[in-house]
This record gives C-alpha cells, sequence and structure tokens, in this order.
C-alpha cells in the first residue's frame, strides 16, 4: 500500500496520458467513423466499396498488429514524425492514429445501425422539402442515428480507455506501462499496485457508462 | 373546370412507364396538371396512384416516358433535383414530420436550410402558417406529443412554408383516426379554394366531390377514365370506374 501512495504522482501522471489517448482518439474515431457511416450510405458505389473495404480490413486486425504497424511502419520505416527530439511525442499520436483508425471501423458499424432504425419516410419527407443528400443526413438522419446509438458509443469508449494499453508496445508509457515499471521497482507491492492501477481504471469507467445510459435515455427520439 | 389545364400545364407526364420488379406499376401513362388546379387520384388499392404521386418530385424514378414541371423536364439528380423538389411540397400519408424537431422548427428548416431565409422571418412566416392550419398553440411540441391530425396539419405547414408551386397529397388521412379526418380535409379544402395546385390521392370521396376539378380513376397502372368530380360519379363512362364506385359508395 505504501508503494502506491510513494508513487502516487506517478501513477496519476500515467493515468492523465491514458486520458489524453482515450479523448484524442474519442474524438477523432468519432469524427471518421461518422464520415465512413456516411460514405457507407452514400448513393456512389465508389465510397461504399471504400467504406465497407476500410470497416472490414481494420475491425479484422488485431489493435496490438495496427499499433505495432504505426510506430514500427509509420514511425520507423515510412519515417512518420511528429516531434523530432521528444520521442515518446512521436509515439504518443502514432499510437493515437492507431487507436482512431481502429475504433473508427467500430463507430462507422454502431453509427450505421443507428442510420438504419430512421425509418425511410424521414429521408424522403427531407428530400422532398429540397434538402440535398448531405443536407439530409446531417440535419435529419444523423442527430436521430447518433441519438439511438449513445449507449453502445459509451460501450465503445469504453473499450477505448482499455484499448489504450495497447499503446504501451510501442513505448508509450500509460497506466498498463508504467505498472510494469513500477512492478520492477517494487517487487514486494505487485498485489497493491495492481489493485491500485485496477481502481484507476474502474473510476475512469464507470462514470463514462453512467453518464451514457442517462444521455441516452434523455436523448432518445420518441416516435 | 377542365380549361384550367389549358395551354400551359404546370406538369406534365408523357408515356410514363415504371416497374417494381416484374410488376407494371405506371402503363403508358398521360396526364397534365394546370395551374392552379386539384386532381383527385381515386382508385383500388395497387392501382399505381401513389407512385403517380411520388413519380412527380422523383421519389420515385421512371423507366421511360417524360415529366415535366413548370416548363422543365424533371432533373435526374443532383441540386437541379433538390431544387425542384423544393417547389414541389409532398404531405405523406404517415407525416413524416422530423421526430427530433419541434413542430415550429419542422416548418423552418427547409426555408433556413434550402431558401437561406433567416430564423428570425422562417419563424415568424411558419407561426403565420401553423396559426393558419389551426395549431399554433402546438409549435413547441415535438411530433410524438401531437395527435395524428395535428402531426398531419404540421405537415401540411412545412409544405407550404416553402411557397411550392404544387402540392402532392399522397393518401394524406388514411392513416388518421376518422375523428381526424375532417380537420385535414377542411385545410385541403381551403388551400384548393385559394388556388394551390394539388394532386390528391385519397379514399376521401366527399372531398373528391367537393374540392377537384377533375378526378383520374387509374387501375392496374393505368389511367382508366378522367372527368369532372359530377361526370364522375354519377355516370362513370367505364365499365371498371362503375364497379370500384358500386364498392365504396354503398357505405
Amino acid at each position: 500500500m505504501e508503494a502506491v501512495v510513494d508513487e502516487l504522482p506517478v501513477i496519476l501522471g500515467a493515468f492523465w496520458l491514458t486520458v489524453k489517448l482515450t479523448v484524442v482518439s474519442g474524438v477523432i474515431s468519432l469524427i471518421w467513423g461518422i464520415v465512413l457511416a456516411a460514405m457507407r450510405v452514400s448513393p456512389l458505389p465508389v465510397l461504399r466499396g471504400a467504406g465497407a473495404l476500410y470497416v472490414n480490413v481494420l475491425r479484422n486486425t488485431p489493435l496490438t498488429l495496427i499499433i505495432v504497424f504505426c510506430g514500427l511502419g509509420l514511425g520507423t520505416v515510412m519515417n512518420v514524425q511528429f516531434s523530432r527530439d521528444d520521442l515518446s511525442l512521436n509515439s504518443f499520436w502514432l499510437s493515437i492514429i492507431g487507436l482512431s483508425a481502429y475504433t473508427s471501423a467500430f463507430v462507422c458499424e454502431v453509427v450505421r445501425s443507428g442510420i438504419n432504425t430512421v425509418p425511410l419516410g424521414q429521408a424522403e419527407a427531407a428530400r422532398a422539402i429540397g434538402l440535398t443528400f448531405l443536407q439530409t443526413l446531417r440535419l435529419v438522419i444523423l442527430p436521430q442515428a447518433v441519438r439511438t446509438v449513445i449507449a453502445p458509443l459509451g460501450s465503445l469508449l469504453n473499450a477505448l480507455v482499455k484499448n489504450t494499453t495497447v499503446a504501451a508496445a510501442i513505448g508509450v508509457m500509460e497506466a498498463a506501462l508504467r505498472m510494469k515499471n513500477l512492478f520492477d521497482a517494487h517487487g514486494d507491492a505487485i498485489i497493491p499496485i495492481f489493485l491500485g492501477f485496477a481502481a484507476g481504471f474502474v473510476v475512469l469507467t464507470l462514470p463514462m457508462n453512467l453518464l451514457s445510459g442517462r444521455l441516452a435515455r434523455r436523448l432518445a427520439v420518441v416516435r | 373546370m377542365t380549361e384550367i389545364s389549358g395551354s400551359d400545364p404546370l406538369v406534365r407526364l408523357e408515356g410514363v412507364n415504371k416497374h417494381f420488379g416484374p410488376l407494371h406499376v405506371l402503363r403508358d401513362i398521360d396526364l397534365s396538371v394546370g395551374r392552379g388546379e386539384v386532381v383527385v387520384v381515386i382508385g383500388p388499392s395497387g392501382s399505381g396512384k401513389s407512385t403517380l404521386c411520388r413519380v412527380i418530385n422523383r421519389l420515385e424514378t421512371i423507366d421511360t416516358g417524360t415529366i415535366v414541371f413548370d416548363g422543365r423536364e424533371l432533373p435526374a439528380e443532383g441540386r437541379a433535383l433538390a431544387r425542384l423538389r423544393s417547389e414541389v411540397g409532398m404531405v405523406f400519408q404517415s407525416f413524416n414530420l422530423f421526430s427530433h424537431k419541434t413542430i415550429l422548427e419542422n416548418v423552418t428548416l427547409g426555408p433556413t436550410r434550402v431558401r437561406k431565409v433567416s430564423r428570425q422571418q422562417a419563424e415568424q412566416r411558419g407561426m403565420e402558417l401553423l396559426e393558419r392550419v389551426g395549431i399554433a398553440s402546438q409549435a413547441g411540441k415535438y411530433p410524438a406529443q401531437l395527435s395524428g391530425g395535428q402531426q398531419q396539419r404540421a405537415a401540411i405547414a412545412r409544405a407550404l412554408a416553402m411557397d411550392p408551386k404544387m402540392i402532392l397529397f399522397d393518401e394524406p388521412t388514411s392513416a388518421l383516426d376518422p375523428e381526424m379526418v375532417q380537420e385535414v380535409l377542411d385545410v385541403m379544402t381551403g388551400l384548393a379554394k385559394d388556388g394551390m395546385t394539388m394532386m390528391v390521392v385519397t379514399h376521401e370521396m366527399g372531398f373528391a366531390r367537393r374540392a377537384a376539378n377533375r378526378i383520374v380513376f387509374m387501375a392496374d397502372g393505368q389511367i382508366v377514365e378522367e372527368g369532372s368530380p359530377s361526370e364522375f360519379f354519377t355516370q362513370p363512362s367505364t365499365e371498371r370506374a362503375r364497379d370500384f364506385l358500386s364498392k365504396i359508395l354503398t357505405h
């Protein structure tokens, strides 16, 4: 227990990195996922095909592979750099690319299932008053679709919090990697340290679940 | 009254054919609707009435033939099609009000987003229209909080807000409880009196007699007979129409 208290600033710092990874890749995934969903319901076969291909490749590849590809493939081989001298900043952004690329595929499918719950008549009415395809999607379909899938989007965010630990694979010092390091330093306090980190994740995810449940109920579209 | 559809009709369909898979839903349709004319389309279910209504703003595409609206052939897609649709109002059987928006927002969405009218102006006009259809007091509510009749009147206000050259009504009262049919028909009769060009697919024969300039009777995807309401209801010229009328007018 002492070890946990002593290392508290370090632990909190690691969780702060976890939060940053979650928030940044969460926002990117949401936006990119909605764009992908729009592609998958668009009238253009090329866009539909590209969207389907992306989703099926990314959704069926293990996250670890994607993150390692981002670190080694993008970072080392293709020399994608976000900072010349700060290596940790580099791997931070590379892992965000990986997390967002992966999570957005799931966001896309959740949003698309939400789109399917919106009755066809809504789109017809929107087109009948002269809205273009994009306006129909943006003003009528997506607002209703997203409201119906807030709860599953909350689950994705919950999964994302825990998936950020995979960034450890390319050396991002988030909570999981920090925990492993602390094990090395405090071999006698493995269980307390483990419990401390586990509690940290629960503190992050539990309120999120409650919030998304409440939001889903409040924003539900009544038909 | 048929003089209205004289030299320059608002809508002209020529040789229009449409299939749903093996089903030939529209067969060689030729039809014109004059400016200010009220055309009521009746016929047994499955006769292609709704499809006829929906091809005019291209919610359904056609296989062959031409449709000319206000002197121009219907655009195939894109912004030109959206512009055309903004000039043709449509009222659906199932209302199709935007569920996530209030009644007033339903009415102002088109004007602000398509016509780029200012919000304030659109809301002022929207309230006038809601007043006209008798539901101004419901402006801040969501569609699900209104009765069917109120929702349909809101849908009519939404169509009117675009200042359309014509309004298509696709069985506007078929989904309503019987006691709410009249309030919607009253609004429609008012529009007809004010000179709105209308095409109405309906089973309401009372409305057809009262408000129509012309009755179009369809069966099996074809226009079987057309004429003034008095002609059609008192002395239909085809066996098919006589048969249909005998079935619906006896009760």
